[in-house]
This record gives structure tokens, C-alpha cells and sequence, in this order.
């Protein structure tokens, strides 16, 4: 493909004007990338020397400052499995349906597709809010790892729905008439035509999900809560890693070091997820495009 | 079983889901409305944007000085990040050479990805002390705007690049044979072939600034007055939520939750314009 700016003739030496937006383009993108250099350097430096094996796996003392991040690890762990055990089944079935079963301008589809999209602009502070008041409150769940983790699930929702979606309509058509040419049940395309086909753009949409939830931390202050031992059922309170990162912040005088550490942790566990996600999202496309 | 029953099984167990589904936003309405309610009965709506200051526990509920501080503390984070989004996504596009180009859309991938308690963290422990030396207490509207400004930038950046991708190859076509420079093919051609969209990715941004509330709340001090200066703590409604839902009840509880649905009328209202210009992507 040709590029833009391949394409446009430059006069020799270039006009005052070019000069002046070369640089002021090449000014910003070098302000973000070294305030971004900057912040990845501070976490690497103040990170990686509390990182140890032991700090992975002991349970954090005198509030945090020292000590690690044990329990909290299998806190979080619980909350993001609750979400998606809950959300993963709701989104693809709801996806299935957006996809095989409705035309995409029919007027379900559509509304259903908008209230989606409205629920994916709710601010997390709201999530947190009404996670509070109908798990922790109306249903009785208070505090815990549950009602945490449910509250995660309704956040979740639109982008697994959305990602499985379009991977579902990638799956080139004639699959399916192939199947109905065989004679198979709806059903039965779904389970074994259509959804090993889009697998790997499920499970991409999936990571994404692990992945905003992973970083999510007002919807959790008020539903999992701030309770940093280790939980001993769902219904017990349990800290995530990103309310431990704000607690030490901001409650625990000299936590510094180790909210550093912890947000480390974060960090690498988010990238590690995101590269399997593009990864799996690129292969879904290579598939389609050599299935076509 | 025959198959066309387990396919009606199939179809109602979907849209079953589909109903839980779409379920969510309304539940959440609905629970927003049954909490705010009591309060809003009692008092009414007025009460709220009275100037009386924020004393809950004293009935009085003036959402002004917070309404106040989101909107500049956003304002301000949009002034800094809209041009250096948009620059960065012609830097991407016209400027860098192609390798430099992918690493630094990798940058801002990344960037967009960092949890908002990790840029609190850093933000109170670099950039607050550096505020102080200018001028104390250093936890301020300048920096939670310019915290928020590096939350949004990534999507003021990749919706701009998203947009300027999808313009017709014939408009590349006609400014190269037309002999146009490269900076006016930006200025003349491509700046406002993407206007609409590079719109609607700002009013998203500006949605999500107004959204966010761990990093602003770690950083920016947390004083309920309407800022006069830059320098100034502040308060945001979101900030507000999140430091007094831990213990707030009654009247008090549900005039959080009265803010709570403000900011939600507030996001999608700006979420709905950003629909409604995004809609008009590129083609005159």
C-alpha cells in the first residue's frame, strides 16, 4: 500500500509551515513517549526490588509495608474467575444469538446492541455503586469475593459480548450452509462448526475482558473490600491487587515501595495477558483470511 | 431428542441470556433511581445545585463545588491531551519512519492500558512533588488534568489514526496529483476529511476523564471548593463517591447515589454525541 505521505510531492527544502508541524508533531510524540518512558521506568525501579519469589506468596504485615502480596493474588484470582464464570456463558450465548439467530439491523439486535454499548460508556465509580447497593445490599452478599466479582461480570459484559460477536460473524458463510447441507441442527453447527471456528477470537475477547477487570478498582473498594487476609470462601471479603495498590497509596504511611512492587506485578500480569490476547485476535484473522 | 427441539431449546436458552444481558443497564438505572430516590423526594433536585456547600449530614447537598472541579479538572486534561493525541496519530501517519511508527503505537496501546491506580501511585509519588516545588500542597486540579491527560490520550490518539486510516485512498490520490505538500495534504485534506470522528473520539475521551476516579482521587487532594486556580485541591463528584460511600448512610448514602446517577446522565449524554458524530465518519 502506498503511504500518505509517500505519495505528496515535497518541494525542495520544504515551506516554513511543514517545518513548523514536523516539528510540533515530533515534539508531542516525544513528550508522551518520555512521560510514558518515564513512568515505565519508575515502576521497573521501584518495582523490581521488593519483586521476589517470597513476596509473590506471603501474606502482607503491618498493613502492607512489608511483607507480600500472597492472599492478595488469590483474592483477585477468585474475583476475575466469579466474573467470568458468570460472564463468559451470558456473553457468548447472547453474542450466538446477535449473530446467528438475528439480522444485524433487525430492531432487537439493535437494542440490544445499544444497551450494550451505553453499558460499556458507565463509569466504573457507578459500576461500584450499584454493585453495592443490589449485591451487597438488596441480594445480601455484603463484602465479598461475590458480590465483587459479579459486580466485575456486569462491567465485562458488552466487550465479551461485542469481541465474540464479530468473531462469530468472521467465520466465513459458506461453513454454515456447508453444515445445513449436512443436515446438522442449529445446535450442532453452533458446537461444532461455529465456535471452534471463532475460538481463537473468543478466547481473545476473553483476555480482554480478565484483562479491564484485572486493572478495575472503584467497582471493587465497595463490593469485595479491603480485607487483605486470606479468603477462606466467596462470601468472605477479599482484596484485590489493584484495591491494595490504592490502599497503600493512600492509607498506609511508607507503603510506597511496596504499591510499587504490587503494581508491578499488575502490570506484567495485564501485558502478559494483552500479548496473548492480539496474538489470538491476529491468528482469528489469519484463519479467515485463509478460509476464504 | 429431535434436533429441531433442541434447537427451540437452543434459541429460548439464548435469548434468555440475551435478556439478562440487556437486563444490566436497566437494573442499574433502576437501582440508581431507588436509591437516590428518598433524598430527591425529600429535598428535590434544586437543593443540589444550591450554593450551600456539601455538609450531607447537615442537609446540606450542593453538588456545585464538585460538578465544578470534574468539569475543569476534565477540561484541562482534554486541553492537554486533544493535541498531543492528534499529533500523535499524524506523527504515526506521516512522520515517523515505519519501524519508529509501530513502536510507538505499541507505546500508546500500552499506555491506554494502564490500570488508573498505578498512574494515581505514580502520579502522587513524581509528579505531586514536583507540583509542591512550585507551589504547595502540590495534590491539585494541574495534577489530577495532567494525570487524566494521559489516561485519555490513547483514545483521542487511536481514534484519530482509526479515522485517518479509513480515509477514501482516492483523497491521498487527488492531494499527490494536485502537488500538494505533505503538510498541506495534513491540513488541507486529512485534518478535515476526520474532523467528525476525530470529535467523537475527544467527546469519548472527555466522557471517560469525567468517568474516572481512582487516579483524580489520589492525586488531586480532595477538598470540596470550586477551584480558582490550577493549583488548587479538588474535589470531583467521582472522588466524592468513592471517599464517603465507605461509611455514608441515609440521606447522606443517597445523595451519593444522586450524584452517582448526575455523572451517569452526564457520560452517556457526551457518549451519545460521540455516537451521533462518529456517525458521519469522513465522507462529506
Amino acid at each position: 500500500m502506498l503511504e500518505p505521505g509517500a505519495l505528496s510531492v515535497r518541494r525542495l527544502g520544504g515551506t516554513v509551515r511543514d517545518t513548523a508541524l514536523q516539528m510540533a508533531t515530533w515534539f508531542a510524540a516525544s513528550l508522551v513517549a518520555g512521560l510514558f518512558l518515564w513512568l515505565l521506568f519508575d515502576l521497573i525501579r521501584h518495582g523490581a526490588m521488593q519483586l521476589d519469589w517470597s513476596f509473590l506468596t506471603t501474606p502482607p504485615k503491618s498493613a502492607g509495608r512489608s511483607g507480600g502480596i500472597g492472599p492478595i493474588l488469590v483474592s483477585t484470582v477468585l474475583i476475575l474467575a466469579v466474573a467470568i464464570v458468570v460472564a463468559a456463558p451470558l456473553g457468548l450465548a447472547t453474542a450466538v444469538l446477535l449473530s446467528e439467530f438475528m439480522r444485524r439491523d433487525s430492531g432487537i439486535g439493535r437494542s440490544i446492541g445499544l444497551s450494550l454499548d451505553v453499558l460499556s460508556g458507565v463509569p466504573s465509580i457507578v459500576f461500584g455503586l450499584f454493585g453495592n447497593a443490589f449485591f451487597s445490599v438488596w441480594l445480601g452478599l455484603g463484602f465479598s469475593i461475590l458480590a465483587g466479582g459479579l459486580t466485575l461480570a456486569c462491567m465485562v459484559l458488552p466487550i465479551l459480548i461485542r469481541t465474540a460477536e464479530s468473531g462469530l460473524r468472521m467465520v466465513p458463510n459458506d461453513w454454515r450452509l456447508g453444515a445445513e447441507a449436512l443436515g446438522m441442527s442449529r445446535a450442532t453447527i453452533l458446537t461444532h462448526v461455529l465456535i471452534p471456528a471463532a475460538a481463537p477470537a473468543l478466547v481473545a475477547g476473553l483476555m480482554l475482558g480478565i484483562g479491564r477487570a484485572m486493572a478495575e478498582t472503584a467497582a471493587l473498594v465497595f463490593t469485595s473490600g479491603y480485607v487483605d487476609r486470606m479468603p477462606s470462601s466467596l462470601l468472605d471479603s477479599g482484596r484485590a491487587i489493584s484495591v491494595h495498590i490504592y490502599d497503600l497509596t493512600m492509607n498506609v504511611a511508607g507503603g510506597d515501595k511496596n504499591a510499587y512492587a504490587s503494581a508491578l506485578v499488575l502490570i506484567v500480569l495485564l501485558i502478559i495477558i494483552n500479548t496473548i490476547a492480539t496474538a489470538l485476535a491476529d491468528r482469528a484473522l489469519v484463519r479467515r483470511i485463509t478460509a476464504t | 431428542m429431535s434436533p429441531s427441539a433442541r434447537d427451540s431449546r437452543l434459541v429460548w436458552a439464548l435469548s434468555a441470556s440475551a435478556v439478562i444481558a440487556s437486563g444490566v443497564l436497566l437494573l442499574i438505572l433502576l437501582f440508581l433511581a431507588r436509591e437516590s430516590w428518598p433524598v430527591i423526594h425529600k429535598v428535590g433536585i434544586a437543593k443540589f445545585l444550591r450554593g450551600d456547600g456539601w455538609h450531607p449530614t447537615e442537609g446540606a447537598y450542593g453538588l456545585v463545588p464538585m460538578l465544578a472541579a470534574s468539569m475543569a479538572m476534565s477540561g484541562f486534561a482534554i486541553l492537554l491531551a486533544a493535541p498531543l493525541g492528534v499529533a500523535s496519530a499524524l506523527f504515526c501517519r506521516f512522520y515517523a519512519p515505519p519501524t519508529l511508527a509501530r513502536i510507538y503505537r505499541w507505546a500508546i496501546v500500552l499506555l491506554a492500558g494502564i490500570p488508573s491506580v498505578v498512574l494515581g501511585l505514580w502520579g502522587l509519588t513524581v509528579i505531586v512533588p514536583l507540583i509542591i516545588w512550585i507551589a504547595p500542597p502540590g495534590t491539585s486540579l494541574l495534577a489530577g488534568g495532567i494525570i487524566l491527560a494521559l489516561m485519555i490520550l490513547p483514545t483521542v490518539a487511536l481514534t484519530t489514526e482509526a479515522a485517518l486510516t479509513a480515509v477514501p485512498k482516492a483523497y491521498w490520490h487527488g492531494a499527490a496529483a494536485l502537488g500538494l505538500s505533505r503538510e498541506s495534504t495534513i491540513l488541507g485534506v486529512a485534518l478535515p476529511a476526520t474532523r467528525a470522528s476525530i470529535f467523537a473520539g475527544i467527546l469519548l475521551a472527555t466522557a471517560r476523564a469525567l468517568g474516572e476516579t481512582m487516579a483524580v482521587l489520589m492525586v488531586s487532594g480532595n477538598v470540596v471548593q470550586i477551584p480558582t486556580s490550577l493549583f488548587d485541591p479538588v474535589r470531583t463528584l467521582t472522588a466524592n463517591i468513592a471517599l464517603e460511600m465507605a461509611y455514608a448512610t441515609g440521606d447522606h448514602r443517597a445523595s451519593l447515589f444522586v450524584s452517582g446517577l448526575a455523572l451517569t446522565v452526564l457520560v452517556l449524554a457526551l457518549a451519545a454525541g460521540a455516537r451521533r458524530s462518529g456517525g458521519q465518519i469522513v465522507h462529506a
